[in-house]
C-alpha cells in the first residue's frame, strides 16, 4: 500500500469582485464575479514507504503549494491527498518561538503544536536537549540565543519523533556545517528506519545525495517524475533556457529591431535532457584531455599536469564569445568552474565557421574517482560571470578518471599540497 | 463540530501550556509581574471613582455605603472587561497568527480557546482583587456570588460568538479591524458601567434593551452590589442570543478556515 497517494490534486485561488460574495458562498449562495486562478492542477503520484523524493522547480512553480496541501495547511480545491501515516514538516525552523520563554519551554510548546502529548514530549525532552548541544542555554530565554542556536533547537524538536513522512523545505541549508552534517545524518537514519522523505531544495547536491526519485514541478504541473539524476538534468536545462529567454526579452524591449532575430534564437533552442544547444549558433564542440607532452589521455594520476582543451566551431558571428568548463563529482557537486570571462580574457569577435580552441592547464590535484566535465559556451559576459546568451551547455560532456598512486597518501576531494614545517624546541 | 471537539481534546495540553506561556511571557522581565494585570483596571476604577463619585453617588439608589459608587463601578467593569477583551483579541487573532496558520497544520479551534482561557484567568485575578478591595471597604458579600459562574460562562459565549464573527470577517475585510474598537468604545458608554441606569431619561431607557451587554452588567450589579439573585426572566432572551451568535461564529469559522489561509 502506498503511504501517500495524490489524485488529481489542484489548488486555485478565488478572487471575488466583492468580499461579501465570498461570505455569501459560505452560506451556500452561488456568487457571480468569481475569478479562479489555478496555481497547481492535475497532480497525480503515489509514494511507497521508505522512498526519498526530491522536488525541484523554479520559484513560484507550485512546490510549496503542493507541500502545504500534503501537510494539510492548505485545503485542496479539487482532488485528494491520502496520507497513511504521521507527517512532520520542517518548513520554517523556529516558527512560533517565543523570545521571552526558555528553549525548554519553547520546545514543549512547539512539540505540542505538532500534536504530541505531554507524556511523549517529556519522554523526548532529554534527547532533544542532547541533540541541540547548546548546553546551559537550553534553559535561557530564546532572545539570548544566536540564530545558529535557535536553528539547533528548532531542528532538534522538529525531528525529535520519527514521522512516517518527513517534509523538508529548504531547511537543510541553515546553521553551521557541523550541525548540518548532524541534521543530514539524522534524516538518513530516519530513511533507513523506513521514513518517507520529501525534500524541496534548490540545492541540487542535497537531492542527489538523499533522493532516488524526484519530481520536477513547472507552472503548476509535474512535468517529470523520474529518477533524481534525470530530473535534475532537465531542471537545470530549463533554468538555462529561462535565463536565455529573459535575457532576450529584455533586449527586445531595448531594441525593437532585434525582435525577429531574438525570436528565431528562441525557436531554435534545443533542450534535450542534459544538453542545451542553440543550433544556429554552434556547430560542434569538443573536449580533449592532454598530458604534459600534449598526448590525449583518458585518465590522469593525481598531482600530474593536465590540459583541458575545448574547441568550438561557430556557425555565426559573435562579438564577445566565452568558453568555460567545470568539474563535478559523481554526486553532481561542483568542484570547480571557470570560463574565459571570469579569467578576464577575451577571445575577441568570431566569424562564421571560425574554430576556436582554448586550453586550461593545471596540476590535477583531485582525489581518486570519476569526474564529469561540464562545457559551456556563451556570448557577452556581464556582472560576476553571467551571460546575455547561453549558446551551449552540457552537464556531462566527458568523464575523466583520476587515479591515486600509493606513494602520495592523503584523503579527501582535493589535495591542498600543504608545505610542512616542523619545529621542535627543547629548553 | 465533532471534529473540532476531538482536535481540541487531542491538543488539550497544548492549549493549557499556551495559556501558561502567554501569561509567562506577558510579564517576563517586569518587576510587578502579574500585579499589572489587576493594577490596570483598578487604576481605572480609582480614576472614575475619584472624578465621578461626587456627581453620581447620590443617584445610586438603595445602598448607603459611601463607597457604593466604587463598588458599582467594579462590578460593571468585571463584566465589561471580560467581554471587550475577548472580542478585541478574537478580532485580530487570525491575522496575528497568520504566519503560523500558513506553516503548521493544527486544529484551528485551539486559537480562540487559548484566548478564552487566558482572558478567563485575567478575569479571575481581577475578580479576586476586587474581592480584596470589597473587604477593605467593608462591603460584605453572600452566596449570590455563585451566580457569577453561569453568568461568566454566558458572557464568554456572547463574546466568543461576536469575536469569531468579527475576527473571521476581519481577515477578508480589514476595515472591520478599524471600526470595531470604535464600536467597543461606544458600547462601553452605552452600557451602564460608569453611570447608574436611573440617570437615563425614562423614555429612552428601553433602548438599552438592544444592548446585549446591558442585561449582563445589570445582573453583575445585582449580585455584587445588591446581593440579590439576578433577574432571570431578563436574562433568558440574551442567553438565546448569545447561543445563536456563538453557533453562527463557529459556523463562519469552520466555513472560512480553508479560505483564510489563502488570503492571509
Amino acid at each position: 500500500m502506498s503511504i501517500l497517494s495524490i489524485k488529481n490534486l489542484g489548488k486555485s485561488y478565488r478572487s471575488y469582485s466583492s468580499e461579501w460574495k465570498r461570505i455569501a458562498r459560505w452560506f451556500g449562495l452561488t456568487a457571480q464575479g468569481v475569478d479562479e486562478h489555478w496555481v497547481l492542477r492535475h497532480i497525480n503520484f503515489d509514494i511507497q514507504p521508505g522512498e526519498a523524493i526530491g522536488v525541484v522547480g523554479q520559484n513560484g512553480a507550485g512546490k510549496s503549494t503542493l507541500l502545504k496541501m500534503i501537510t494539510g495547511v492548505l485545503e485542496p480545491s479539487e482532488g485528494e491527498v491520502q496520507v497513511n501515516g504521521r507527517i512532520a514538516a520542517i518548513l520554517e525552523l523556529g516558527m512560533g518561538f517565543n523570545p521571552d520563554l526558555t528553549g525548554r519551554q519553547n520546545v514543549i510548546h512547539s512539540a505540542g503544536l505538532m500534536g504530541y502529548s505531554h507524556e511523549q514530549i517529556f519522554r523526548a525532552l532529554p534527547e532533544i536537549e542532547k541533540f541541540a548541544e547548546i548546553g546551559d542555554y537550553f534553559d535561557a530565554p530564546v532572545r539570548t540565543y544566536s540564530s545558529g542556536m535557535q536553528v539547533r533547537v528548532a531542528f532538534s524538536v522538529a525531528t525529535a519523533f520519527r514521522p512516517d513522512i518527513l517534509i523538508v523545505d529548504e531547511a537543510l541549508s541553515v546553521g553551521d556545517s557541523y550541525f548540518q552534517v548532524k541534521c543530514i545524518n539524522r534524516i538518513k537514519k530516519f530513511l533507513e528506519e523506513g521514513t518517507t522523505l520529501f525534500l524541496v531544495s534548490h540545492d541540487v547536491g542535497a537531492i542527489k545525495t538523499l533522493c532516488q526519485r524526484a519530481l520536477l514541478v513547472d507552472a503548476g504541473r509535474i512535468i517529470l517524475d523520474a529518477d533524481a539524476l534525470s530530473v535534475i538534468k532537465l531542471h537545470q536545462s530549463l533554468m538555462l533556457k529561462k535565463e536565455n529567454d529573459t535575457n532576450q526579452s529584455s533586449r527586445i524591449k531595448k531594441n525593437t529591431r532585434n525582435i525577429s532575430q531574438a525570436e528565431k534564437l528562441t525557436d531554435d533552442l534545443q533542450v534535450s535532457g542534459d544538453v542545451l544547444v542553440v543550433k544556429e549558433a554552434i556547430e560542434a564542440v569538443d573536449i580533449r584531455f592532454l598530458d604534459e607532452s600534449n598526448r590525449p589521455i583518458s585518465y590522469v594520476v593525481s598531482g600530474q599536469p593536465l590540459t583541458v582543451e575545448i574547441s568550438v566551431k561557430f556557425k555565426k558571428q559573435f562579438h564577445d564569445p566565452h568558453i568555460g568548463f567545470g568539474i563535478r563529482d559523481k554526486n553532481g557537486l561542483v568542484i570547480y568552474e571557470t570560463n574565459t570571462y571570469c579569467m578576464n580574457k577575451e577571445l575577441g569577435a568570431v566569424q562564421k565557421n571560425d574554430r576556436v580552441s582554448v586550453s586550461y592547464s593545471f596540476d590535477c590535484h583531485l582525489g581518486a574517482g570519476d569526474f564529469s566535465f561540464v562545457v559551456g559556451v556563451a556570448n557577452e559576459g556581464y556582472g560576476k560571470g553571467s551571460f546575455r546568451d547561453n549558446l551551449y551547455y552540457d552537464h556531462e560532456f566527458k568523464v575523466l578518471k583520476v587515479l591515486q598512486t600509493g606513494d602520495d597518501i592523503w584523503a579527501g576531494f582535493f589535495n591542498l599540497c600543504p608545505k610542512l614545517k616542523i619545529n621542535i624546541a627543547n629548553s | 463540530m465533532l471534529g473540532m471537539m476531538r482536535g481540541l481534546w487531542l491538543y488539550r495540553h497544548f492549549v493549557l501550556s499556551s495559556i501558561r506561556n502567554e501569561q509567562r511571557s506577558r510579564f517576563a522581565r517586569s518587576k510587578l509581574g502579574v500585579l499589572w494585570m489587576v493594577l490596570n483596571p483598578l487604576a481605572q476604577v480609582a480614576i472614575y471613582a475619584l472624578i465621578l463619585s461626587n456627581v453620581l453617588s447620590a443617584k445610586l439608589p438603595g445602598i448607603e455605603s459611601q463607597y457604593a459608587y466604587a463598588i458599582y463601578l467594579m462590578a460593571g467593569l468585571l463584566a465589561w472587561n471580560l467581554f471587550s477583551e475577548i472580542v478585541s483579541r478574537c478580532l485580530t487573532l487570525f491575522i496575528s497568527q497568520g504566519a503560523l496558520m500558513k506553516k503548521i497544520s493544527f486544529p484551528r479551534i485551539t486559537m480562540p480557546t487559548i484566548v478564552v482561557g487566558s482572558c478567563l484567568i485575567n478575569n479571575l485575578l481581577l475578580f479576586l482583587s476586587m474581592l480584596g478591595v470589597f473587604t477593605l471597604l467593608g462591603h460584605s458579600l453572600s452566596f449570590t456570588l455563585l451566580w457569577l459562574f453561569p453568568l461568566t460562562l454566558n458572557v464568554v459565549m456572547l463574546a466568543v460568538g461576536v469575536g469569531l464573527i468579527l475576527g473571521v470577517l476581519n481577515v477578508f475585510i480589514r476595515d472591520i479591524g478599524q471600526v470595531v474598537p470604535i464600536i467597543l468604545q461606544m458600547g462601553f458608554w452605552f452600557t451602564p458601567v460608569v453611570y447608574p441606569i436611573n440617570i437615563i431619561p425614562e423614555e429612552y431607557r428601553h433602548l438599552l434593551e438592544f444592548n446585549p451587554m446591558y442585561a449582563f452588567t445589570n445582573a453583575y450589579h445585582q449580585i455584587l452590589v445588591y446581593q440579590t439573585t439576578p433577574d432571570l426572566l431578563h436574562l433568558v432572551p440574551i442567553i438565546g442570543v448569545s447561543l445563536l451568535l456563538l453557533l453562527l461564529g463557529l459556523f463562519l469559522f469552520r466555513r472560512s478556515s480553508a479560505e483564510m489561509v489563502d488570503v492571509l
